[in-house]
């Protein structure tokens, strides 16, 4: 096969803010595209494709049209794909692809959202119908954290996986979070914090959740023509894979995610293996999720998970898969609940060496996965695996 | 457990019979002619083979529990149905149906048999199936 081009991730911006009550939700998308294009060292102008979820609070199906207009964008390429919080996963290799076919050079991607100023909490339940699941799902008061409750349960009772276990994914991420000064939670925890805290929906209590932050991020994707004329250091995207998991018509498996297809394909695409990966952005909207993502991408042998991350194998700078160094979606931020943009940004700062101080991995090449929508019913996978510039 | 002001179903061509089953105390499935897969949620082609020739088949009302959680708290929602459990419910006919355990959380297990009931909408004729463990 003969060499593809490469695409290169050129800027990187998370925006510092967690409760933005005096900002629009437009605003914070424009303040995180100009903060990408700032680190990347690129005008306004430069941009040629757009990418974006949707407008959380707009609920308009036109996201690009509306975006567009905001931001004053020209573009000549958009892409609107909604996974949920693993959409900024997917954007990232879409606009690689739309890079490699001639399409467009520059790729902004946006997220933001506002869901703590809008005063939402852990566990809401999401009372209208508006898909022809919904009538079979809502109407039971199906939130997310009741189904990833169901698949911790289930992963318990094939693998027995304990809570304590859980809870060393939310003591990692405490223990990243530490030394990031823009987290939400700050303070590192114990195992004991984690299941002396609430039973929200069980097994699963307060502190195997996320937080609800208001923020956002931007990456910007470049060909390798605009690198080239870049002083700053890029990240190449050397694969990307995702994948669609759902009820399968009723034999739904609730121990497994989609990330076993979405990762096999990134990693063939990368031509590396897990065992390659110095660092891991794992998507973390309850720990759980982290779990399963970790046997699926290949980390662990499915069911080893819980003793996997036993004893600080997620943790930074020594254990096996240091992951979530800035503290993810669990203690630092998970802006409008939708954690795919920040795990980018994450595994970027990682391979510039630009994380915090005492979480910098020697990391040449690094994963990124996200898990949107519930995987008790249906959610979107995807996985970039990427590449440090002095590899 | 009383249904409204819980959210209620929405009634399409594709589901009617469903609903309208279930109202009259029966548990309704979805078989391929073509392909023999049992499937839930109702849909009018097979999602395996994408078939049209499906039919109605009348459950038997009997299952396990595959998985389920009890959620504490939830904004949004009567008081008086927390702590509220939500499962699948694996049916002797094949599918993992979504639904409620009608019970003490304590009194059920992983794999616990179950026997479906159901729950009257008002102003509709539907009705919701629910779970408890069998006697
Ligand atoms: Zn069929």
């Amino acid at each position: 096969m003969a060499a593809q081009s490469s695409a290169y991730i050129a800027g990187a911006y998370e925006h510092p803010t967690r409760e933005a009550p005096e900002k629009s939700t437009m605003q914070l998308h424009a303040e995180v595209a100009r903060g990408a294009l700032a680190d990347a060292g690129l005008a306004k102008d430069d941009v040629d494709a757009y990418f974006t979820a949707g407008v959380p609070e707009y609920e308009s199906g036109l996201s690009p049209l509306i975006m567009a207009d905001y931001l004053g964008l020209e573009v000549s390429y958009a892409d609107t794909t909604d996974y949920g919080g693993s959409s900024y996963i997917s954007h990232v290799g879409h606009a690689v692809s739309a890079i490699r076919d001639g399409k467009c050079d520059v790729a902004l991607i946006t997220l933001a959202g506002r869901p703590r100023s809008r005063g939402q909490a852990t566990g809401s339940g999401a009372r209208s119908i508006r898909s022809a699941q919904d009538s079979f799902e809502r109407i039971y008061g199906a939130t997310n954290i009741g189904m990833y409750g169901m698949a911790a349960k289930r992963h318990m009772h094939e693998h027995g996986t304990t809570p304590e276990q859980l809870a060393e994914i939310r003591v990692a991420a405490s223990h990243h979070a530490q030394y990031n000064e823009d987290a939400m939670f700050q303070e590192p925890v114990t195992v004991d914090d984690v299941v002396e805290s609430r039973v929200v929906s069980d097994p699963l209590h307060l502190l195997d959740c996320c937080v609800i932050s208001d923020g956002g991020g931007a990456v910007l994707v470049v060909s390798e023509d605009v690198r080239s004329r870049l002083e700053r250091e890029c990240v190449e995207v050397l694969g990307h894979g995702e994948a669609v998991g759902h009820h399968r018509a009723g034999r739904i498996d609730l121990t497994r995610t989609a990330a076993e297809q979405s990762g096999t394909r990134a990693f063939e695409e990368a031509g590396v293996g897990p065992e390659h990966v110095d660092y891991a952005s794992v998507y973390d909207s309850f720990t759980i999720t982290v779990l399963e993502a970790i046997e699926d991408l290949g980390f662990c042998e499915k069911g080893e998970g819980g003793t996997f991350v036993e004893n600080g194998a997620l943790k930074a700078p020594n254990g096996d898969l240091p992951f979530n160094t800035d503290g993810g979606g669990l203690c630092s931020n998970h802006p409008a609940n939708r954690g795919g943009m920040t795990k980018v940004i994450e595994a970027v700062r990682q391979l510039r060496g630009e994380a915090n101080e005492e979480v910098q991995v020697d990391a040449d090449l690094a994963l990124a996965h996200g898990t949107g929508g519930s995987i008790g019913t249906r959610h979107g996978a995807a996985t970039v695996v990427l590449g440090g510039e002095d590899r | 457990m009383s249904w409204e002001p819980r959210p209620t179903p929405e009634i399409t061509p594709e589901t009617e019979r469903y609903w309208s089953a279930a109202a009259d105390g029966t548990l309704l499935v979805r078989e391929c002619t073509d392909c023999g897969l049992v499937y839930h949620y109702p849909r009018a082609l097979c999602p395996d083979c994408f078939s049209d020739d499906v039919e109605w088949k009348e459950a038997s009302g009997e299952g396990t529990v595959y998985s389920y959680s009890a959620t504490q708290s939830m904004s949004g929602w009567p008081e008086e149905d927390l702590p509220l459990v939500l499962a699948y419910v694996e049916l002797e006919e094949g599918p993992r149906v979504m639904t409620n355990l009608e019970c003490d959380p304590e009194d059920v297990e992983i794999g616990t048999r179950v026997t479906v009931r159901f729950k009257a909408v008002e102003d509709a004729d539907a009705a919701v199936p629910v779970f408890v463990p069998r006697e």
